[in-house]
């Protein structure tokens, strides 16, 4: 890559963007899921009874829902990040380098 | 015995980081599976699997004649075959009959371990899937030496690539083998042999088309298998989670009365499945723990090399969303596969010995399972999966460890670059075959040895080494070459010596008293010492070396954000 391909690419506010955009969305989401799973596992750690509680009735315990839906969240999060990437970071990146390339 | 998930319960955590294969593990590890009768539909399902595999290896190995096509497939694999690819890359046997067994045994803690095993997909896949695809071609040392010295950095990654297969081929190889004495009926030299000579096959002539096209096959097989299993259990109640709890609570609490329980006992023995129970002790252990499964899995070398198959970023993403949807559906299907078997094999006497164990050892309950929802044909089928499953994991490790030794030590450090591809790919041959031969000789030598820690350690290894130098070498501008290199190994050094100094070495193999180190895992604090590491190597670095790194780092940000000048797939 030359200097001044660099040079463009950096001073484009689109670039700005895009870079501080991405890794806001990829840390925010970073942290979801080391909270959600950390804090599952730490639960379980000091209070194993809460887990166990019967919900509605049965012998199902709150632990079901909530590792089930752990299970579900870090697949959720992952499409939340695919969809935005793939479709408007690309976008973008795309028209960056469309201007670089030219 | 129920020895598999006994074993599980004294070792408390470390076993689970284990990730792949402890509970099938364990069974090697303190007795030695016995041998069943010879399964012969088994052995048919699985022959015709082993041909498969070996017709399209044949397909393959006319289209591998470069070392891209031979590391990378050519970089033309969609993201939808890398996510099932990846999937079949991660899932092991163990996952399944492991996990499925401690459920079987301890219910609600199975699906702790299962969540571990998840989380690390989305890191990886919001921290690095892109920039790896983006700044590599064939290995991750690619990325993580990008502006740096090679030798050093490059040296690092090999070291640390090669420790981690080592590891996990080790485990796999002694799990396969008690395995496929159990399941088939086979001696575990045989087992052990065959394993290795599939996956030196693959490999050798297939390179990674062969390897990604057995990983698939195996991922479809297994999640048919688990799916089939999961529906007709769940069939059986109406398709109610409910009913099937309710009954596996009154199964537990029937068999905790037969034991000699009181009743008060034996309805809480009942109820203990469905909380969390003897897994997690104490708030240290849980969250070392969860750190090595989750960083360890963004660190293992044979999984992000499969980022380098694909042609762009785009599909590098595409391929993360869908390995983390099958391993989580998979694991999902595990969970009712667990307390079907509870329902269904421990309640029936033809699955179980005098004592009421399960026949053949613990890790039976799925196994057990099919054959009481589908019968010998099903039995047999599931059997195959589970061996087809090991050759999958096995040859993409061996893949890995390969391109390490030709691609980073042969081609970049020894050769600086001049190396021609068809040079670095017959380096990269003869590495597998002596991997594999290696890979045999240990499978063979540690028949009888506690390996259970093996896939821990490589876990922890992973998430202690390569990890914390490719975060920093991505994101961090002065991060230096000395940084990288010294802060890395120190991490490396870090886990494996708090392996050894806890009570898993310390007191189960070498037999000493009170482990100096009473964790189950050394991530807590080898993770943060490797970052520590390399911050401070690099903050102090002086060297002209130095200047050079930090200047680099621009570059290579916008490429890794952009893409810009990214290797090209070119499909042959």
């Amino acid at each position: 890559m030359t200097e001044e391909a660099l040079a463009r690419i950096e001073a484009d506010p689109r670039y700005v963007a895009l870079v501080r955009e991405r890794t806001r969305l990829a840390w925010l989401l970073t942290a979801l899921m080391v909270t959600a799973f950390l804090g599952y596992v730490l639960l379980i750690a000091f209070d194993k009874a809460l887990l166990g509680m019967p919900i509605g009735g049965g012998v199902t315990s709150l632990g079901i829902p909530v590792g089930f839906g752990l299970i579900l969240f870090a697949i959720l999060l992952t499409a939340i990040y695919v969809r935005r990437a793939n479709g408007a970071f690309d976008r973008l990146t795309a028209a960056i380098l469309a201007e670089v390339e030219a | 015995m129920s020895r598999g998930p006994r074993y599980l319960c004294e070792g408390g955590v470390l076993l689970l980081i284990a990730g792949s294969a402890p509970p099938a593990l364990a069974a090697a590890v303190e007795g030695q599976a016995e041998r069943q009768p010879i399964n012969w539909t088994a052995i048919a399902l699985f022959a015709l699997f082993v041909a498969l595999t070996l017709w399209i290896t044949r397909r393959a190995a006319q289209r591998t004649r470069t070392a891209s096509d031979f590391y990378t497939a050519g970089g033309g694999i969609s993201g939808f075959q890398n996510g099932l690819a990846m999937a079949g890359d991660y899932m092991s046997a163990a996952s399944f009959l492991g996990i499925s067994a401690q459920i079987f045994t301890d219910g609600y803690d199975g699906l702790i371990y299962s969540t571990g095993f998840l989380v690390g997909w989305p890191i990886i896949l919001f921290l690095m899937a892109e920039k790896l695809r983006n700044l590599g071609r064939y290995t991750f040392a690619d990325v993580a030496s990008y502006r740096f010295a090679q030798p050093p950095v490059r040296s690092f990654a090999a070291v640390s690539t090669l420790l981690v297969v080592a590891f996990y081929l080790i485990a796999q190889m002694v799990g396969a083998g008690q395995l496929i004495k159990l399941l088939f009926g086979l001696p575990y030299g045989y087992a052990v042999v065959i394993v290795g000579v599939l996956m030196m096959a693959y490999v050798l002539f297939g390179g990674m088309r062969a390897t990604t096209w057995v990983q698939i096959i195996k991922a479809v097989m297994l999640l048919a298998g688990a799916t089939f299993i999961a529906v007709m259990v769940l069939a059986r109640f109406g398709f109610s989670p409910e009913a099937l709890f309710a009954r596996a609570v009154q199964v537990k609490t029937n068999l905790a009365l037969a034991g000699g329980a009181t009743p008060d006992e034996a309805a809480a023995q009942g109820r203990s499945i469905m909380a969390p129970g003897k897994f997690i002790k104490d708030p240290v252990s849980a969250i070392s723990f969860g750190l090595a499964l989750m960083l360890g899995t963004a660190g293992l070398p044979h999984i992000l090399m499969r980022f380098f198959t694909v042609p762009n970023a785009r599909e590098a993403r595409t391929s993360v969303l869908w390995a983390t949807t099958w391993i989580g559906y998979f694991y999902l299907l595990t969970f009712v596969i667990g307390f079907g078997a509870i329902v269904l094999v421990a309640t029936d006497p033809i699955y179980l010995d005098a004592d009421g164990a399960l026949r053949g050892g613990g890790n039976m309950a799925a196994i057990h399972l099919a054959q009481a929802i589908g019968g010998d044909a099903f039995l047999g089928f599931i059997s195959a999966v589970a061996f087809a499953t090991i050759l999958a994991v096995v040859a993409g490790l061996t893949l890995s460890g390969a391109s390490a030794v030709s691609h980073d030590l042969y081609a970049t450090v020894f050769r600086r670059g001049s190396a021609t591809s068809a040079e670095e790919l017959r380096v990269s041959r003869i590495t597998t075959v002596l991997l594999g031969v290696m890979a045999v000789l240990l499978g063979l030598a540690f028949e009888k040895q506690n390996v259970a820690f093996m896939v821990s350690l490589a876990f922890a290894l992973a998430a202690s080494g390569n990890f914390p130098v490719l975060v920093l070498s991505l994101m961090w501008k002065d991060c230096t070459s000395r940084g990288a290199a010294i802060g890395g190994l120190i991490g490396l050094l870090t886990a494996f010596v708090l392996t050894v100094l806890s009570p898993a070495i310390w007191e189960k193999i070498l037999l000493l008293e009170h482990a100096p180190f009473p964790y189950t895992s050394p991530a807590i604090f080898s993770v943060p010492i490797a970052f520590l590491a390399i911050w401070l190597i690099s903050t102090l670095d002086r060297s002209p070396r130095a200047a050079v790194d930090r200047a680099g780092f621009r570059e290579q940000r916008i490429r890794s954000e952009t893409g810009i000048g990214a290797a090209q797939a070119s499909s042959h």
